[in-house]
């Protein structure tokens, strides 16, 4: 039996929003209800558009923030309930993050072997040999020579800083790693090399990922698991075969449809998205995609769907709970 | 014949540490409403060569071509006011960044009128019926409000819009779109690609996409130009070149998309492009190249049939292959 690592029960994360002197203060709703495990060794794929809580999500797992609501479980502690600091330093290193921009994420003042052993100052009491040592075996690992170890984050391509960030990331030996958009500023063949570096890594340490992305061609290939989500909500929630062969959610279905595929021979059907995502502040009554949705109708306007389980994956979404939708041809 | 032809362009950088030369004889020709698309990583010297065409480079940059003609006319030999006359009302550009390309202190209908008076003379305040139904074209809601948006606040999609909206005001011939989707959503991408491909086909107009996405490519092109460090390496239709391509830069581009995986590990292309310092002698992809052979480490090829390349790959006529032993490798 593989271990739970992360047990998200129901999480809800509200910002408030203030909107000008003598105004009340908004509420507003980065992340509305989401649920899902993740196991040792697996990927949990986040998908969506910019807006619809992925980060937020990111950081609730981190324990950058807490949730407004919602249960929250790392390696079966639940996050809420514990108060004692020593254990709350134990969680935060079995959490680690690997952040979007490799540009943005390392200090430029710093040198790499600095970058990657900040971590173990911080957290442990290693000598200076010890953690000498240990950046050095991590630098190896993720395929990084000796001697740039005293050589500046400048003097490195992005798909070497993508790797010199997962090193750090590694060296706390974490049992999750969060991944937000981790190749996305990457070339096509470097990002190749790092999807490859980070499915190594996930073989060989048994970690787990969540990763967050937005390019569903590179989710279809790494994920175990799948949860997209739209204005903070997940709307379908699957393992990756149901997910991507039979998308039963509107958006999950348009956004498949949306994704350029390298592939010249027959055009497919595409399902045209108008619009843009709407205002996480004042969400549209009901379903929040229906503005969006060619199947919706009064009652998604009225009624706000529940998360069930249709198939293999759990749908959000009224119109597949009456059976309106057809089936998107598998492409 | 054909609207834009740039036969051995280069461009040269003076920097502090001798010259780079960022493009390395390219020939392109694009006829009226075609699209071509010029594919390669980051580096690869895409942008500088449209924006040389475009005479927006500064005063380090040595421009020389045998010849740049567009409609007839050589954009070299011309001198500056008159060829100002021509960019941005017969060729525009729209670049990568919508949200910092945009001027920030100037409204939205400020910017698109200040393209019209600059080619046509008159007073701003007669193009805003224009610059009205240009932002209908694009599709943007409530264009008669948006006229006084600031670029704050509209999103990226409306923005890069926007831009779109300003690039064809004067209608022009040609359109270079430098990576126009790179920061945008995978729903939002799809609505632009389609906005750009509608327009070209209404209006005639030729459109250069710039890109490092091949799925962008395989969706919306006809021809397509690889560059690699600087240098064409292949030139072709799109769909010969997803079929069968000939560089092995290309068909390693092409094997490193997720999608063409055949198992859980990706065909990464290893290394990273050469820049300033580490061109290698010979061909310059000879260092990642899994088919480099001895002449390739030693003599730069020369550009035959598109292709630059001693052995292309899967040449149609066996005879063109200069060594007879390296059939075994197509197989």
């Amino acid at each position: 039996m593989k271990q739970q690592l992360i047990k998200a029960r129901n999480l809800h994360k509200y910002y408030a929003v203030k909107s000008g002197y003598l105004q009340p203060a908004q509420s507003l709703k980065a992340l509305a209800g989401a649920s899902f495990d993740l196991y040792e060794g697996k990927t949990l794929a986040v998908v969506g558009e910019s807006g619809c809580g992925k980060s937020t999500l990111a950081r609730l797992l981190t324990m950058i923030e807490e949730p407004t609501s919602g249960q929250l479980s790392i390696d079966n502690i639940d996050v809420a309930e514990t108060t004692e600091k020593s254990i709350k330093k134990q969680l935060r290193q079995t959490v680690q993050m690997v952040f979007q921009d490799p540009f943005g994420s390392l200090n430029p003042r710093q040198k790499i072997g600095n970058i990657i052993q900040e971590p173990l100052i911080i957290n442990t009491n290693f000598s200076a040999n010890e953690r000498h040592q240990q950046v050095l075996e991590m630098m190896e690992l993720v395929g990084l020579r000796n001697e740039h170890f005293q050589r500046y984050p400048h003097m490195f391509s992005g798909g070497q800083r993508q790797r010199i960030a997962i090193a750090r990331a590694l060296i706390l030996k974490p049992k999750v790693v969060i991944l937000d958009e981790p190749v996305s500023a990457l070339d096509v063949s470097i990002q190749a090399q790092v999807i490859n570096l980070l499915i190594e890594l996930q073989q060989e340490l048994g970690l787990a990922y969540v990763f967050i992305s937005h390019d569903l061609s590179v989710v279809r290939h790494i994920s175990d698991q799948v949860m997209v989500m739209y204005l903070g909500k997940p709307v379908e929630q699957g393992p990756n075969k149901a997910v991507f062969n039979n998308p039963q959610h509107p958006y999950t279905q348009a956004l498949l449809s949306a994704t350029p595929q390298a592939d010249v021979e027959g055009k497919r059907q595409r399902i045209k998205l108008t619009g843009e995502l709407p205002s996480p502040i004042d969400p549209p009554s009901g379903c929040a995609f229906n503005p969006r949705c060619q199947y919706a109708d009064k009652n998604c306007q009225l009624h706000e769907p529940v998360m069930e389980l249709y198939g293999d994956s759990r749908v959000s979404c009224l119109a597949v709970a009456q059976q309106r939708i057809g089936q998107l041809k598998a492409s | 014949m054909a609207l834009l032809e740039i036969a051995n362009l280069t461009v040269e950088f003076a920097t502090a540490t001798g010259s780079l030369r960022a493009v390395d004889g390219i020939n392109l020709s694009v006829d009226e409403g075609e699209i071509l698309a010029i594919v390669g990583e980051s580096g690869s010297g895409k942008s500088v060569a449209m924006l040389a065409l475009m005479g927006l480079l500064p005063w380090t940059a040595k421009v020389s071509a045998d010849s740049m003609l567009f409609d007839g006319q050589d954009l070299l030999s011309m001198d500056d006011r008159q060829r100002r006359k021509i960019i941005g009302k017969d060729i525009s550009m729209i670049f990568q960044e919508p949200m910092t390309s945009l001027n920030p202190c100037f409204t939205v209908g400020y910017q698109i009128t200040e393209v019209l008076c600059q080619h046509f003379g008159g007073s701003r305040r007669s193009y805003n019926n224009r610059a009205i139904e240009l932002l209908h074209q694009v599709g943007i809601p409530a264009a008669e409000t948006r006229l006084n948006a600031y670029p704050h606040q509209l999103s990226g999609g409306m923005c890069q819009r926007v831009m779109i909206a300003m690039m064809i005001a004067c209608q022009p011939k040609l359109l270079i779109a430098d990576e126009p989707t790179t920061a945008l959503d995978v729903t939002i991408q799809a609505q632009i690609l389609e906005l750009l491909i509608e327009l070209q086909q209404s209006h005639g107009m030729a459109l250069i996409l710039i890109t490092h996405d091949m799925a962008v490519v395989a969706e919306t092109a006809e021809h397509v130009v690889v560059l690699y460090a600087g240098q064409q390496v292949e030139q072709r239709s799109v769909k010969e070149l997803f079929k069968s391509p000939q560089h092995p830069y290309s068909e390693a581009l092409l094997n490193a998309l997720p999608e063409r995986a055949q198992e859980k590990l990706l065909n990464a292309i290893p290394g990273v492009v050469p820049g300033q310092m580490d061109r290698p002698k010979g061909c310059l992809f000879n260092p990642r190249c899994s088919y480099a052979q001895e002449m390739c480490r030693q003599q730069p090829p020369e550009l035959r049939d598109g292709i630059l390349c001693h052995y292309p790959l899967a040449m149609p006529n066996p005879s063109m292959r200069k060594d007879p032993d390296l059939d075994v490798r197509t197989q």
